[in-house]
């Protein structure tokens, strides 16, 4: 198993920024995956410490949102929608190329650690289908062909 | 005097390149020397018109679109900055059919405004409804909206006055308004035109709620797949307390109206109500057991006022031009506007906000212009991943929710997702019951097991495996998932399923059925 170096004190630090909050606890997920990309494993019993909750219960709550991860992301998250908008203009054909493309499947990220693949539903693009985004940034009427050039530009980035 | 260029900052419109159109029209300004004042609008929803640039003149606002950077040259070449003739000419953007024929009252500013400047929102007559609110009673304030008829705009249709007026009469020291800014169907998006093109409108409907129910906080919560909409809505907040709109004492009223957003995380149940107040107090999106109504006992078990964006959003004009104005549109007891989102498979998408009453037809051909791809429209599922598939002979009926209700059919937050004669309806029922199993928050058996279950028996019926037994199964499992069910996640999920079903037997198989038996 790979041992993951995480960073202590962005993580406390977010939880006394944000602990005495009402509700707490989806703010503080947030603030951790902002600033690491994803929530460490080993940061759950200092959540649950601060907030006076079980670590099932942080852990349940980190497992219950999809948009939570436990692992690190590749160095872009592209998020493609999957739904009903998105199929009525040939997502299911576009997914395929992309998984093809990559070489991954959905929640995977690229061997060499530059691309992760999630599904996502609905980005509220629906207007310009089929639509997904690459570290939050959004393109739609996505062709295979501007799949790739996405993918050039992303690539290209520092 | 620098002329006025609108490019929009719409997620749709950036989607299709806004951002780099934006970025040449300021270069080739400054290049030729010519003095430019750059806005950056929401979008007015003629999506297949995006990126839409538009030029104040002498004569209105003239616009161009699609606009490409590439094309940006050529538009300086061709005077747009005057209002010049060129291939990608609209004319005066006003009277674009598709926009002209609309009734806007909710969007009324978007597209139009600047989102974040609080200046453009009062001199386009915002806060006019909150200045009235100020000087009325509670109870004169949930009267208006009462008398509008507004209906709960994110789907349920529940009336809004009685709501309002049920935690106005809840006694408590916390009161609290939250608004459900999840906008997780499929083909919808007319939350995140507000929140991205006129942030203020739906702050100034929080504030007015706060007033009307004496609610002091308030919460919006967002979809993390909105980012700009969340940039949009801070930037709105930021200034609307810098300038006395929001805080301590509303406009020196003495009045308190504390706003907050919170992010989401994915999780489409949390659309429902009682399952949103449970993520807003930090836990798993788990649907609450009702009674007890968020409106006695809500967030954090105090009485909550719970809207949906649009909801909230049209409360300003009500209390500006009060409840008989709104009422007078619209068709029997759905009364006012309706945004409608006209998306997927279709030529001309976009935001259309009309009056209840207009037709499905009206709105896929007149509006719509057809499906994309020139194929004959098969299907249309109209109201989210939970609303029902309704086929051709069912397109003349009025946008309405009790005509909808008629045909087992829901209008739902207004989405319309158009599908061509390719779709393969048994593959869109299977992959309804695969979204209700995959987004189930797990709490009642039918949701949760229910979905499942039905996705293995519409793999058999596609198939081909014991289908007639199989066709009986899944009505049974329907059944129990329609009245089981804790929330409509699992209620709803059998309208998609049963009107694929009930409208394109031979997507299911029927003719081989037939042959069997």
């Amino acid at each position: 198993m790979t041992q993951h170096v995480w960073d202590k004190s962005a993580v406390t630090r977010v939880i006394a920024e944000l602990q005495d909050q009402p509700g707490a606890l989806l703010p503080i997920l947030h603030g951790i995956q902002d600033s690491l990309g994803y929530i460490p494993p080993d940061s759950v019993p200092l959540i649950a410490s601060a907030l006076n909750l079980s670590r099932a219960e942080v852990h349940g709550v980190i497992t219950f949102y999809h948009y939570f991860r436990d692992t690190p992301p590749g160095k872009h998250t592209l998020h493609l929608c999957r739904a009903e908008s998105c199929q009525s203009m040939g997502s299911a054909s576009l997914e395929k190329y992309v998984k093809e493309k990559l070489g991954v499947g959905f929640h995977e990220t690229t061997a060499d650690g530059q691309f992760s693949l999630e599904p996502v539903y609905c980005l509220g693009n629906c207007a310009c289908s089929p639509a997904l985004t690459v570290d939050g940034e959004i393109y739609g009427r996505v062709t295979p062909q501007r799949f790739d050039e996405i993918l050039e530009e992303a690539r290209g980035q520092a | 005097m620098s002329i006025t260029v609108y490019v929009p900052i719409d997620s749709s419109a950036l989607s299709l390149g806004a951002e780099k159109v934006a970025k040449a029209i300021a270069a080739e300004a400054e290049t030729r020397g010519v003095a430019i004042n750059l806005v950056r609008n929401g979008s007015r929803g003629l999506f297949w018109l995006e990126p839409l640039v538009e030029v104040e003149t002498s004569k209105g606002r003239i616009a161009y679109g699609p606009v490409q950077a590439k094309d940006v040259p050529a538009l300086f070449d061709a005077d747009f900055l005057k209002g010049g003739q060129h291939a990608l000419s609209l004319g005066p953007t006003e009277e674009i059919p598709y926009l002209k024929n609309q009734e806007r009252l909710t969007n009324a500013r978007v597209g139009i405004t600047d989102p974040v400047s609080l200046d453009d929102y009062l001199t386009h007559e915002g806060y006019r409804g909150l200045k009235n609110a100020l000087k009325l009673a509670p109870a004169d304030i949930v009267k208006q909206v009462t008398d509008s008829g507004l209906r709960g705009r994110g789907g349920a249709a529940f009336p809004t006055g009685i709501k309002w007026n049920t935690v106005l009469n809840a006694p408590a020291d916390q009161k609290y308004i939250v608004c459900n800014a999840d906008e997780g169907d499929s083909g919808t998006f007319s939350d995140r035109m507000i929140m991205e093109g006129d942030p203020f409108v739906l702050i100034e409907g929080m504030t007015i709620a706060g007033l009307a129910v004496g609610a002091t906080q308030g919460y919006i919560y967002l979809r993390v797949e909105y980012p700009h909409a969340y940039k949009n809505l801070n930037a709105a907040i930021a200034a609307a307390y810098k300038a006395g709109y929001l805080g301590k004492s509303i406009l020196g009223s003495g009045k308190a109206f504390d706003l907050e957003v919170r992010l989401g995380a994915g999780a489409y149940v949390c659309g429902e109500e009682t399952a949103l107040l449970e993520s807003l107090e930090g836990k798993r999106g788990l649907v609450r057991f009702k009674p007890p109504l968020p409106a006695i006992e809500g967030l954090f078990g105090k009485p909550t006022v719970i809207n949906n964006v649009i909801s909230l959003a049209s409360v300003p004009i009500i209390l500006d031009k009060g409840g008989d104005y709104y009422r007078d549109f619209g068709m029997g007891r759905s009364r006012g506007t309706l945004p409608i989102q006209l998306a997927g498979n279709i030529k001309r998408p976009g935001l259309i906000e009309k009056a209840f009453g207009v037709t499905l037809r009206e709105i896929l051909y007149d509006y719509g212009g057809g499906s994309a791809t020139g194929r004959p429209i098969r299907a249309v599922q109209v109201g989210g991943p939970l609303g029902a598939f309704m086929p051709e002979s069912q397109f003349d009926t009025p946008l309405d929710y009790e005509a909808f209700a008629a045909l087992w059919a829901v209008l739902g937050h207004g989405g319309i997702v158009v599908f061509d004669d390719t779709v393969d309806m048994a593959h869109m029922a299977r992959y309804a019951m695969e979204f209700c199993a995959e987004e189930s928050c797990g709490k009642c058996t039918p949701c949760r097991i229910g979905s499942t279950r039905g996705v293995e028996v519409l793999d058999k019926i596609i198939g081909d495996e014991q289908r007639v037994a199989q066709l009986a199964l899944l009505r049974d499992l329907s059944d129990t998932m329609l009245n089981g069910s804790l929330c409509a996640l699992g209620g709803m999920t059998p309208y998609p399923v049963l009107s694929a079903l009930n409208h394109f037997p031979e997507d299911f198989g029927a003719a081989k059925t037939e042959q069997a038996a």
